[in-house]
């Protein structure tokens, strides 16, 4: 028996979805609503053939002139006109002539079409071949029964050239039929379907895979984002597998007392999340974290999102860390941007470009809850999943900063769904103490290692982060409601417990 | 005098491409009396042809002279289309309609094939 051989479409992210590409010699239908990018990734999927193997592709085109096409994908980093030069791509235009009016006189075919298409894969020696999009065609000819049975011949047609190719089509509703005119039915056995939901005020892109016949794919929605210069990037999250390797190896957090209250220092390639409340010492922590990689000559990569590289800078020499010799060293790399600049998913795209880039040996998010403000909560767990996984691929540590809501206390590590994924997770909060605000700091987990469970206080000067001793006659911060507990009931508590104190 | 210049594509001597090429000789032989070119082209030994003109289906009739251009598609059955379709006007025809419905229809069937052809029509 034949199996069905897959063809990597090229486009990224798809690939890992659809379990290698698509059904090799076959037709895949791609099903979307209007600006959902049915065109973009049939032209995309030319595109990676032509530039990443080498393979050559058929536009076949029943809505906008070839010219519109080359123009529109241009803005993508596409030069459609040099591929075209080069025989590697040919169109097959096929939509409406303007101002010319067609009248139907009885019976007809697609006879010619398909041996135009013929002579193009002929021609280029093409592989792929992409027809945007059946809608158009049915509303260019009247007789919809007979362009039904006449996309099935030239189905049957693509087949027998050897191609594979993708069709388009539109459907009315995200969850409704899967395409108009019920063109899935006797074009393909093999559906995409692309989304473009409005969640909670933003567009959310999805590709799912409906159907392969004969041959498996990954199930179920898997966002999507349309880069400048690169076209459709897919995040296939929750196909990403738990693959990463740990290392024992141990990094400074760049605070001594805090290395050692974790045991030793962090893991390198282990993700830490640092939960405080505004203005509690988050952005210092991040900064002595920085300072602790520049000193041991590691790279590292600061994404901030909520203060501009200038303000960073101007607190980091507040506390003697002059982040702009580090730059200089090569070292250091800060990117600011506002969240609201682009989509959850165009950030994490350019986070990865970034790390790529820069090859970085630790990496600071400074914070995460503005980006959490930017998408839904789906979304946002999306983006964390996303982009823990890639630093922790890249055997590298990551520093995601979180706000609580609450001044004191702190209910929300729990929040955003991220404190699961993280390996460490170190809480600052303040602490009301006889009318004092104190800050308090504790390490709440730390995966693999032993740690101190104290709460303990610190505090901050021109030099930075200073932890003290733990607060041992006060309960309830944690809860946000700290009480004094007397000295002699300590003591039982210890008693009753045993329990050694720095363990 | 007005020359109609007549292309008809097909695609393989089909049934239906014989029935279109059977029906357009009746009617040019009707209406046309000498005064037309007429041309088979069968686009699966020419497919460049089929390239650069555009036909995406077949049979498609393409009426080159007098202009405007036009296209006409299918297998030519529906008569009166297809001579409203070419325009041919009644004052060009030998037989001249008494009736005068005929010249009504026709002229709404142009209509409805195109809504751009109605000011022509007027």
């Amino acid at each position: 028996m034949l199996t069905i051989e897959k063809l990597p479409s090229g486009v990224p992210g798809l690939d890992i979805v659809t379990d290698g590409g698509l059904p090799q010699g076959r037709t895949t239908l791609i099903s979307g609503t209007a600006g959902s990018g049915k065109t973009i990734l049939a032209a995309q999927f030319l595109v990676e053939g032509v530039q990443k193997f080498g393979e050559s592709g058929v536009f076949i085109t029943f809505e906008e002139s070839a010219a519109d096409i080359r123009h529109n994908v241009a803005s993508l980093g596409w030069d459609i006109e040099a591929f075209e030069a080069a025989g590697k791509w040919t169109f097959v235009d096929a939509a409406p002539q303007p101002g010319e009016p067609v009248v139907e006189t009885g019976d007809y075919d697609l006879g010619a079409l398909i041996v135009r298409i013929e002579l193009a894969v002929q021609r280029v020696g093409a592989t792929r071949v992409a027809l945007d999009s059946l809608g158009a065609i049915f509303n260019q000819f009247q007789n919809a029964s007979i362009i039904r049975n006449e996309l099935f011949r030239l189905a049957v047609a693509l087949k027998q050239m050897g191609v594979t190719a993708i069709m388009t089509a539109e459907r009315d509703d995200e969850y409704g039929r899967i395409a108009r005119h019920g063109v899935e039915e006797f074009v393909a056995d093999n559906v995409i379907v692309l989304r473009n939901v409005l969640e909670t005020e933003k567009r959310r892109r999805t590709v799912e895979v409906l159907k392969f016949r004969g041959t498996t794919h990954q199930k179920g929605e898997y966002p999507f984002t349309v880069m400048p210069d690169e076209g459709i990037v897919v995040i296939p999250l929750s196909a990403i597998k738990l693959k990463q390797r740990s290392s024992n190896v141990r990094i400074s957090s760049g605070n001594t007392e805090l290395d050692a209250m974790c045991g030793g220092g962090f893991f390198r390639d282990s993700i830490i999340l640092l939960s405080g409340a505004t203005g509690c010492g988050k952005t210092l922590m991040t900064t002595e974290f920085i300072a602790g990689g520049v000193s041991r000559g590691e790279r590292c990569l600061l994404l901030a999102f909520e203060e501009s590289r200038h303000q960073l800078m101007r607190n980091a020499s507040g506390w003697g860390r002059d982040f702009e010799a580090y730059e200089q060293a090569g070292l250091l790399e800060i990117i600011a941007t506002y969240p609201e600049t682009c989509g959850l998913e165009d950030h994490l795209i350019a986070i990865k470009h970034a790390i790529e880039r820069f090859d970085p040996n630790r990496v600071a998010v400074d914070s995460l809850s503005a980006l959490e403000r930017m998408a839904s909560v789906k979304g946002f767990r999306e983006f964390v999943i996303g982009l823990t996984s890639f630093i922790k691929d890249r055997e590298i540590a990551g520093l995601f900063t979180v706000t609580t809501d609450t001044l004191l206390g702190g209910e929300s590590v729990t929040d955003g769904h991220i404190s699961t994924i993280t390996d460490s997770i170190i809480l600052l909060r303040y602490v009301e103490m006889l009318g004092e605000m104190k800050r308090g700091l504790t390490v709440l987990k730390m995966r693999g290692s032993p740690h101190n469970k104290d709460i303990r206080e610190f505090s901050i000067d021109g030099t930075g982060m200073h932890i003290g001793r733990a607060f041992r006659s006060i309960s309830g911060i944690l809860a946000g409601h700290p009480q004094h507990v007397p000295p002699r009931e300590l003591e039982r508590m210890e008693a009753l417990f045993q329990d050694t104190p720095g363990t | 005098m007005s020359n109609y210049k007549l292309r008809l594509y097909i695609t393989g001597h089909t049934a239906q491409a014989e029935r279109a090429v059977a029906n357009l000789k009746r009617i040019c032989a009707e209406e046309l009396q000498g005064r037309y070119e007429m041309e088979v082209i069968d686009l699966v030994e020419d497919p460049e042809e089929g390239e650069r003109q555009r036909i995406v289906v077949t049979p498609t009739l393409i009426k080159q002279l007098p202009p405007p251009l036009r296209r006409i598609i299918g297998d030519l059955s529906d008569k009166q289309r297809v001579v409203s379709g070419l325009d041919v006007f009644p004052a060009f025809r030998d037989e001249v309609d008494t009736s005068g419905d005929e010249i009504d229809a026709s002229g709404e069937a142009a209509k409805k094939a195109s809504g751009k052809a109605s000011e022509d029509d007027s």
